[in-house]
C-alpha cells in the first residue's frame, strides 16, 4: 500500500495517520484476524468515498437539512462578564438533531455503510448520545440497529435507552467488566467478529482500529472548520484558545484538527478527573495512564503494572473510558495539545454556571470543558478569545445532576 | 527442531492428529490450574495451550471471559503464568506449551524480556489474538531471536489473496479459527472444514490445528480428519465452572480428575482417526 499523499503540505500536523494507521507510534490495527479483512475493506471504501466527488455533497446535504448544520457560534457575553477575562464563545453542537456532536460522524458512517452494501448496524454507547445518534440514522435509512451499552450506563442514562428503543434499535445491556463504555465496546467488537459479512460497526469516537480514528476525526472536523470561519466572520481572526472535553476524544479532535497548523492557537483537551487524579477513580488516560493496546489501537490507557485495563470513573457516562483516541496520544507526546482535567464536582459547578448565566443546560461532558474555561479565563486578558465546544445538551443528565445535588425528582 | 515441530513429526509418523487442550492460567486458582496442566499429558494431551488472563478478551465468549476474570481475581499475572510453565517443565520436557493471549499484558511486561523469559521458562510458541500480520513486527524479531514459534490465526474471512501475508513469519503450526465468531459459541460443520483446510494447505506445509467450537470427542475426531490437530477450550472450562457454580465458588475434590477424564475422552476421539496428511 502506498502512503497517502500529504493533504496539507509536508510540515503539516494534519497529515496523519500514515499508511499503517499510525500517528507517531500510536494507532494501528490491533484486531483479530477474523476482522482484519473487514477493516481493510472499510478503509478502502472510505478512501473511495473521499475520492468520489458525489460523497461530500451528499453528506453536506444531510448535515444541513437533517442535522441542522452549521451549528451557531455563540458569544457567551454573560459568562464572559461573570468570569471577567477572555471572551468566551460556545460552538453549539448541542443544537444538532439528537443533541450532541455524535451525529456528525454517524451520518458519514451510515452513508459509508450504505455504499458498502451493509444491511445491519451495530454501535457501542456510553452516555447514550452515540447510541441515539446511531439509532436515528438507522431509522432514517431503514437499517436494523443493535446498540451495546454497559448495564451501569443503561441505569444512569435511562431516557436515552428509551429514545433508542423508540427509534427501533435493540439495546443490549452489557454486564461484563465494570458494565460501562469499555465493556460495551468489547461486546460490539465480539458481535462484529460474529457478523462480519453483513454488519457495519459505527464507532462513536476517534478510537478503534484504523481507519476509524481518522474517519471519525474527518467527519467531526466540520466542527472546527465551521468554528474557524464563524469566528473569522465575528472577530476577523483566529481564537487564542480552543477547549474541549475528552472521552474518546472525537468532539475535541473535531474542533482541534483544523487548528493544528495555527501555532498561535492553544488547544486544550479536558479529561475527566472523577473524584480526583490522585484517587483511582478518574478517567484521565493521558494524565495518569501509559501506552498500551486496547480496542484495536495503541494509545494511552489506564492500566495496572501487569497490563490489565483499569476501570475508569466519571460522573459523566460519556467520559467514562480508560483509553483515548490515538491521535490525542500523539498530540500529547509532541506537545501540540495540552491536556488538563476537571473533577466531577468542578463539572457539576460548571453545569450550573452555564445554566444560570447562559440559559443553556449543557451535557456533563462539555461541563468538564467549561470547568477548565472557568479556571483559566479570569486570568486572561479581555481581548483574548476562547472557543469552547459545547458538544452536547444536558437533558439526558438531569437525573444524575439531581441526585448529585441531593434533589429528589 | 522446535518442540512443536518435533511433536507434529512424531504424530505424523504415528499417523494421527494432535489433541491440544487449553487451560486458563490461575482459573479458578493457582493450584487447580497447575494440577490440570501437569495432568494433561498423561490424560492424552499432545500439546497444551495456556490462556493468559486479560481483562478485555475481545475474541472470547462468556466462558473464557469469566475464566479470565476468576484468574485475575485469584492473582494471575503474566509473571506467575510463566512461573506455571517453569513448574510444568520440572517434570515434562517434551510436551509443547503454547501461550495464548492478548497483546497488552505482553507490551506491559516488555516484549523483548517477555520473549526471553518465555524461552527460559520453557514456552514453545505464542498465539497473540490481537496481533495481526500487519502489526507482527512488534513481536516477531524478539520471538525469532528466542526460538519461539509465532502461531498465526487464520479465519474463514482470510481469503487466498491474504493467506500468503498471514503465513509469512508463521511457524510451528497454523491455527484455523473455524467460525466467524468468538470462542465457545458456534461449531463449524464438516463441510465447512472440508472446504477450508485444503484451501489453506495449498499455501503452507505447516500443520493446521482447528479451534473455536470444538467441544466433543466426535467434533475433535471430525477436526483431525481434515486437519492435524484439534484445540478444545470452552468445553473443558465449562466443567470447572459448573463445579464452582454448584459448590459456592470453590472447585470440588474431583474437579481436576473430571476435566482430565474429559481430556482422555477427547484424546480417544482424536486417536481413533487415521491422519489426514
Ligand atoms: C455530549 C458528549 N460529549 C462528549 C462525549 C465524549 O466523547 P468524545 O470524547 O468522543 O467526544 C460524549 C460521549 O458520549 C457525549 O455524549
Amino acid at each position: 500500500m502506498n502512503a497517502p499523499s500529504p493533504r496539507f503540505g509536508a510540515n503539516s500536523l494534519r497529515n496523519g495517520p500514515d499508511a499503517r494507521g499510525r500517528f507517531g507510534e500510536f494507532g494501528g490495527r490491533f484486531v483479530a484476524e477474523t476482522l482484519m479483512p473487514l477493516i481493510l475493506e472499510v478503509e478502502a471504501a472510505y478512501n473511495a468515498a473521499v475520492a468520489d466527488p458525489a460523497f461530500q455533497p451528499e453528506l453536506d446535504r444531510y448535515l444541513k437539512d437533517y442535522v441542522g448544520r452549521p451549528s451557531p457560534l455563540w458569544f457567551a457575553q454573560r459568562l464572559t462578564d461573570r468570569l471577567g477575562g477572555a471572551k468566551i464563545y460556545f460552538k453549539r453542537d448541542e443544537l444538532n438533531h439528537t443533541g450532541a456532536h455524535k451525529i456528525n460522524s454517524c451520518m458519514g458512517q451510515i452513508l459509508l455503510a450504505k455504499r458498502m452494501g451493509k444491511t445491519r448496524v451495530i454501535a457501542e454507547t456510553g452516555a447514550g448520545q452515540h447510541g441515539v445518534a446511531t439509532a436515528t440514522v438507522c431509522a432514517l435509512f431503514g437499517l436494523p440497529c443493535t446498540v451495546y451499552m454497559g448495564a451501569v450506563d443503561v441505569a444512569r442514562q435511562a431516557p436515552n435507552v428509551f429514545r433508542m428503543k423508540l427509534l427501533g434499535a435493540e439495546v443490549i445491556p452489557v454486564t461484563s467488566g465494570a458494565s460501562t463504555l469499555k465493556d460495551a465496546m468489547n461486546e460490539a467488537l465480539r458481535d462484529w467478529v460474529a457478523n462480519v459479512r453483513d454488519t457495519f460497526y459505527i464507532i462513536g469516537t476517534v478510537a478503534g482500529p484504523h481507519p476509524y480514528p481518522m474517519m471519525v476525526r474527518d467527519f467531526q472536523s466540520v466542527i472546527g472548520n465551521e468554528a474557524k470561519a464563524q469566528l473569522h466572520e465575528a472577530e476577523g481572526r483566529l481564537p487564542d484558545m480552543c477547549v474541549a472535553a475528552i472521552g474518546g476524544g472525537s468532539n475535541a479532535m473535531g474542533l482541534f484538527h483544523p487548528f493544528l497548523d495555527d501555532p498561535s492557537v492553544r488547544l486544550i483537551g479536558v479529561e475527566a478527573a472523577g473524584h480526583g487524579l490522585d484517587t483511582f477513580q478518574h478517567a484521565a488516560s493521558l494524565s495518569r495512564g501509559r501506552p498500551g493496546v486496547l480496542h484495536g489501537n495503541r494509545t494511552y490507557l489506564l492500566q495496572n503494572e501487569d497490563g490489565q485495563i483499569q476501570e475508569a470513573h466519571s460522573i459523566s457516562a460519556g467520559l467514562d473510558y480508560p483509553g483515548i483516541g490515538p491521535e490525542h496520544s500523539w498530540l500529547h507526546e509532541i506537545g501540540r495539545v495540552e491536556y488538563e482535567a476537571a473533577t466531577d464536582q468542578e463539572a457539576l459547578d460548571a453545569f450550573q454556571l452555564c445554566t444560570r448565566t447562559e440559559g443553556i443546560i449543557p451535557a456533563l461532558e462539555p461541563a468538564h470543558a467549561l470547568a477548565h474555561v472557568a479556571k483559566i479565563a479570569p486570568a486572561m486578558d479581555r481581548d483574548k478569545i476562547i472557543v469552547m465546544n459545547l458538544c452536547g445538551r444536558g437533558d439526558k443528565d438531569i437525573f444524575t445532576v439531581a441526585e448529585a445535588l441531593g434533589v429528589k425528582l | 527442531m522446535s518442540r512443536i515441530a518435533a511433536r507434529f513429526a512424531k504424530l505424523k509418523a504415528e499417523g494421527r492428529g494432535a489433541l491440544m487442550p487449553f487451560v486458563e492460567a490461575w482459573d479458578p486458582d493457582h493450584a487447580t490450574s497447575l494440577a490440570l496442566l501437569k495432568g494433561m499429558p498423561a490424560a492424552g494431551a499432545d500439546l497444551i495451550e495456556i490462556g493468559c488472563p486479560f481483562t478485555d478478551p475481545m475474541a472470547d465468549g462468556p466462558t473464557i471471559q469469566l475464566a479470565g476474570r476468576r484468574a485475575l481475581d485469584a492473582g494471575a499475572s503474566m509473571k506467575n503464568t510463566l512461573a506455571m510453565v517453569r513448574d510444568f517443565r520440572a517434570d515434562d520436557t517434551d510436551t509443547p506449551i503454547i501461550l495464548m493471549g492478548y497483546l497488552n499484558p505482553i507490551l506491559s511486561y516488555g516484549v523483548e524480556r517477555f520473549c526471553a523469559d518465555c524461552a527460559g521458562f520453557g514456552v514453545d510458541g505464542l498465539i497473540i489474538v490481537d496481533l495481526p500480520s500487519e502489526e507482527a513486527d512488534l513481536v516477531l524479531p524478539h520471538a525469532t531471536a528466542n526460538g519461539l514459534d509465532i502461531i498465526r490465526l487464520i479465519a474463514p474471512t482470510t481469503d487466498d489473496a491474504r493467506l500468503p501475508l498471514v503465513l509469512n513469519g508463521s511457524s510451528g503450526f497454523v491455527y484455523y479459527v473455524s467460525i466467524t465468531g468468538i470462542t465457545g459459541t458456534r461449531t463449524a460443520s464438516g463441510d465447512e472444514l472440508a472446504d477450508a483446510i485444503p484451501r489453506i494447505r495449498r499455501f503452507t506445509d505447516l500443520p493446521i490445528a482447528i479451534g473455536f467450537g470444538v467441544r466433543t470427542a466426535a467434533q475433535a475426531a471430525g477436526a483431525v480428519t481434515h486437519a492435524d490437530g484439534a484445540v478444545v477450550a470452552s468445553a473443558l472450562i465449562d466443567i470447572v465452572k459448573a463445579d464452582l457454580d454448584s459448590n459456592g465458588g470453590k472447585p470440588k475434590p474431583d474437579t481436576v480428575a473430571r476435566v482430565l477424564a474429559q481430556v482422555t475422552a477427547l484424546a480417544e476421539g482424536v486417536r481413533g482417526v487415521r491422519s489426514a496428511a
